[in-house]
């Protein structure tokens, strides 16, 4: 195993929403979709950040350890997206795996085939965020080609490699609800799914868009309401998926 | 020695207690029954209970009706401030007649005053304390009242400001030590209450009669002497409780002979504490497990259902909500609201490793659900890991519901103080009925790390308070510079602070003897005495940014540092980062080490406490600019917590810097507050339980000692400052206990706000 040096965006030593149990969630700097509604902007440039390597990041969970197990939880990487920096995720779940701690990766899948076999061997665990089952709109979202993504999901699945499927709702973008029952028939398919959380759009993120002087072209989308969550979480469930 | 056996009570047979009176039928006998000995008393008894919470009934009517009566005389009372004052008799065991809130609704009965939530008046800490009390909400201390003790009766206060030298006079107003029980009753002193219900007063007497005959020494020397008076004022004390029992139409001079009894003659040994003094904190102990032996027994007889036992723990926890004492606004702003600290310990486990937990534990958590949340009693639970699975789930769900519980971890304490401890205030633990403490606030380590760099000179009066040693002259503040002079400068404040706590607790036990909580103690106690630091995290940052940042000094005409640039990162505690975490923990030792060389009075064991009740705001007020970057007058962290807004990586992170705190250094206890909204404790219901659960079990197996949890959004705190009317039960979990955010200052509800809420990200 070696060590790798890569780049942190922030670290959060007790997530409690990027998996199972209490987790240690690494956010990685850097990411290549242009999401019209990221809530970490900041976090997209690559090599930028605080510069870290996989040794020292694992000394600190090393630290962590039995917070982490004995509540069921684990590591997650996150971002930013942690599959542009494959060799430094893949370095740092083997060496959870070493520890017998859970590893998550939490990811858009756009980069999937920069997951080499060997890193998802010690990969407990897969977010994976499909964003849009349309292409045309998965393009307008995030400026990106949707098909990475599928072919990810479908290797994960052969493998089975546990998913849970995350699907943030944004009002007017990903709540259209024959869009909904095309992914609930595409994730039905898949067979290794354990989860599907819907995560209601928020506007916490907004200041980082001030920040950076960047326009935020969501800045007029409202979070959605309560009732629109429950009515996309029950069209999910009716399609025969444990959502969450 | 483990003794597994399932105990239920036995039928009340002639044969198995021959000799026992009819009040202690069906109890396993043991060590208790020959001599004064409530734990042995409840190891052979308690039935340990490790199921589920289904069991727990909701309020009955008359629960309903009279917590109905309390909440309008409640909300009367918030409206005016104090809803009425005694002016003219002066509190005692029986100075008052009966009161009562609705006789024949009431389980439990005894009021302070003759009317609910009338305060008493209790001038003996302080003559000019209790007049402003009294005139800062409206009312007048009767003149012939005012005019006998100024004449004829000198109060702790007095004796105290006869004794302080000056430099103890300029180190108190300068702040660099602070909140000292010189002009208000010292309280934190925990009777056990327990022995009242289990023996009878009778018993108690003929107990302390026979201490007292064992003090029929041949010479007497003073400490003999100062002993045999305290022991004739207990048993004074005792025949007055007796009395006032006898009033309300109870004869305890034997032993409870039922539940409801056992939960009288306990409030009423309780009550007697309260009408004899208003300490800063009146803890209960540790009643719920020794209460349950009692309810167990009624279940058993048939006598009592669930709806019945949960009635008598509902009304008992109502009298214990509507303890007050008269304060003034200084006081109520150094602690915030109008607290009492009627701490009730729950939980934990026993030596042989049965867990404490009872029905009874879950029934007194259940009363926030039935009369909803409050900051009193103060409900403080002894975690284990070791606790049952069911009954860490309900502490969690109920914290989440009400933020109205705090955590203390009791497999660090087992080791030090058994498994009869109470806790005393927020974080003191204490043998209960063989161990006190004389509660010492707090110094202000912060202020001293200024007066170091301006050699003992206050940085805000500009005086010399400290000694006079060399200021730092440079314009760079360094570690190697300063270290030094701070360890000096410790080394002075250490002893004026325990030469003032000398002084006051002379006078405290002459003027103002707690007689009738320390009846229901053994004769020979081991005392503390409890000393405490503030600004452990402001020093440790200060520290650390001398060391890894560049800190320039700005000085004023005077000469004095009075303000400080900082460039550059610095590590600071709460983030798990042992660069600086290390000179947090040696900074507790030190100071400990340094207090460890004092002389005490009465030969107290000195320990303390970092902790700062939510006077954290007041400290900061008085204290100049410091080398972390905090401006001057800005609130300090509570207790051990790190600084506002520079734990950056999250709860486990900062929870494990406050963890390396080293408790064996700072044995009056730690105290850490935890506020988190519900979404980031996990996406629902059952994953927060298990979340907040294993951060519990994690934070107390790092060795964290405290811990207040609080659950909300930000948002609600801030409508509540706008339309308290909405929220007159918001309770607020603060350092070591728990408030109506109602009844915080504005600048406090500003500071509980900024504090860290660990949110999503």
């Amino acid at each position: 195993m070696e060590n790798v040096r890569g780049w942190l965006h922030s670290v959060e030593s007790a997530g409690t929403l990027d998996g199972p149990g209490i987790r240690r969630v690494l956010f990685l700097q850097g990411c290549p979709l242009e999401c019209l509604y990221c809530h970490n902007p900041d976090a997209r440039p690559y090599r930028c950040g605080r510069e870290t390597d996989s040794y020292t990041q694992l000394r600190e969970i090393a630290r962590n350890r039995d917070f982490l197990i004995r509540s069921g939880g684990g590591v997650t990487a996150s971002g930013g997206e942690p599959l542009g920096q494959a060799d430094f995720v893949h370095s740092l779940f083997a060496g959870c795996r070493e520890m017998g701690i859970h590893t998550a990766l939490d990811t858009s899948g756009y980069l999937g085939a920069r997951a080499s076999d060997a890193l998802l061997r010690v990969t407990d665990l897969v977010l994976l965020d499909i964003k849009h089952i349309r292409p045309d709109r998965y393009r307008e979202l995030t400026g990106r080609n949707l098909e990475p993504t599928l072919t990810f999901a479908h290797r994960l699945a052969a493998r089975g490699v546990p998913v849970w499927i995350r699907h943030v709702l944004v009002p007017g973008y990903t709540d259209d609800p024959e869009a909904l029952d095309a992914l609930a028939g595409f994730v039905r398919g898949l067979g290794n799914v354990e989860r599907v959380e819907v995560l209601p759009y928020h506007k916490m993120g907004e200041w980082k868009w001030v920040e950076l002087g960047i326009e935020n072209p969501l800045v007029d989308t409202p979070e959605p309401s309560e009732a629109a969550v429950d009515d996309a979480r029950s069209r999910l469930r009716r399609s025969g998926l444990p959502v969450f | 020695m483990t003794d597994t056996t399932v105990h239920t009570p036995l039928p009340d047979l002639p044969f198995l207690n021959p000799d026992g009176p009819r009040a202690h039928r069906g109890f396993r006998q043991g060590r208790w029954k020959r001599a004064v000995d409530v734990r042995d008393f409840i190891q052979k008894n308690y039935t340990p209970w490790t199921g589920s919470p289904d069991f727990l009934q909701g309020p009955t009517d008359a629960t309903r009706s009279l917590w109905e009566r309390v909440l309008e005389l409640m909300k009367e009372e918030q409206r005016k401030g104090v809803l009425d004052a005694d002016t003219e008799t002066v509190s005692a065991i029986t100075s008052h007649e009966p009161g009562y809130i609705q006789r024949e609704l009431e389980r439990i009965v005894g009021l302070q005053t003759e009317k609910p939530l009338k305060r008493a008046l209790m001038p003996f800490g302080g003559l000019r304390m209790a007049r402003k009390a009294l005139e800062s909400h409206g009312f007048q201390m009767s003149p012939a009242t005012d005019q006998a003790f100024r004449s004829i009766r000198k109060t702790h206060n007095d004796g105290v400001f006869d004794v302080y030298t000056d430099e103890i006079r300029r180190a108190r107003s300068s702040g660099i030590i602070t909140g000292l029980p010189d002009s208000y009753a010292r309280g934190r002193i925990i009777g056990d209450y327990r022995r009242v219900p289990l023996y009878g007063v009778d018993r108690l007497v003929e107990d302390k009669e026979a201490q007292l005959d064992s003090l029929e020494v041949a010479s007497l020397d003073e400490e003999t002497i100062r002993l045999r008076e305290e022991l004739s004022e207990q048993l004074r004390a005792l025949g007055e409780l007796k009395s006032m029992a006898a009033a309300h139409g109870f004869d305890i001079g034997g032993p409870a002979g039922d539940a409801r009894e056992a939960f009288q003659w306990l409030y009423f040994a309780y009550l007697a504490a309260v009408k004899e003094q208003n300490g800063a904190a009146m803890s209960l102990g540790r009643v719920s497990t020794f209460l349950d032996i009692y309810l167990e027994r009624d279940l058993a007889e048939g006598t009592l259902d669930e709806a019945g036992a949960q009635e008598l723990v509902d009304h008992f926890v109502m009298k214990l909500r509507m303890v007050r004492f008269m304060r003034t606004p200084d006081y109520d702003a150094l602690f915030s609201g109008d607290p009492t600290w009627v701490t009730e310990a729950i939980g934990g486990m026993g030596l042989d490793g049965r867990t404490l937990v009872a029905r009874t534990s879950m029934r007194f958590l259940q009363t926030l659900r039935n009369l909803g949340p409050a900051p009193e009693p103060n409900l403080t639970v002894l975690w284990s890991e070791r606790l049952p699975e069911p009954f860490k789930r309900f502490c969690a769900d109920i914290s989440m519901e009400t933020s109205s519980l705090q955590y203390e971890n009791d497999d660090l304490m087992q080791e030090f103080w058994g498994d009869d401890y109470g806790i005393a205030c927020c974080v003191s633990a204490m043998r209960i009925g063989k161990q006190m403490q004389f509660f010492g606030a707090r110094a202000n380590l912060a202020k001293a790390l200024l007066y170091a760099i301006n050699g003992g000179r206050d940085e805000i009066s500009g005086e010399q308070v400290g000694p006079t040693l060399s200021p730092i002259t440079g314009d760079r503040l360094t570690y190697d510079e300063l270290w030094p002079r701070f360890d000096t400068m410790m080394d002075w404040l250490a002893g004026v602070y325990m030469r003032a706590l000398n002084g006051i607790h002379y006078m405290h036990d002459k003027y103002y003897y707690e007689r009738l909580e320390m009846a229901l103690h053994d004769r020979d106690v081991l005392r503390n005495m409890a000393c405490g630091i503030a600004g452990l995290s402001v020093v440790a940052d200060s520290l650390s940014a001398c060391r890894h940042a560049e800190v320039r000094i700005h000085r004023d005409e005077r000469g004095l540092a009075v303000d400080f640039e900082v460039e550059g990162d610095y590590p600071a505690f709460g983030n798990d980062d042992d660069r600086v975490d290390v000179i947090a923990r040696e900074l507790v030792e030190r100071f400990m080490g340094k207090i460890n060389r004092q002389t005490t009075y009465r030969n107290a064991v000195p320990t303390q406490s970092v902790l700062t009740i939510t006077s954290n705001v007041v400290y900061g007020k008085m204290t100049g600019s410091t080398p972390d970057g905090r401006k001057r007058g800005e609130p300090f962290a509570p207790g051990a917590n790190p600084m506002h807004g520079r734990d950056r990586e999250g709860a486990v992170a900062s929870m494990r810097s406050v963890a390396k705190l080293p408790y064996e250094h700072a044995l009056d206890g730690i105290s850490y507050t935890f506020s988190i909204v519900p979404g980031a404790l996990g996406r629902e219901g059952s994953d927060r339980t298990a979340n907040l659960v294993g951060l519990l079990d994690g934070y107390f197996r790092e060795g964290g000692h405290h811990v207040n949890v609080n659950v909300f959004n930000r948002e609600t705190l801030l409508d509540a400052m706008e339309r308290p009317e909405e929220y007159p039960q918001l309770t607020v979990r603060v350092s070591g206990y728990a408030v109506n955010f109602n009844k915080l200052t504005r600048e406090q509800q500003e500071d509980v706000i900024a504090r860290t809420f660990h949110e999503l990200r």
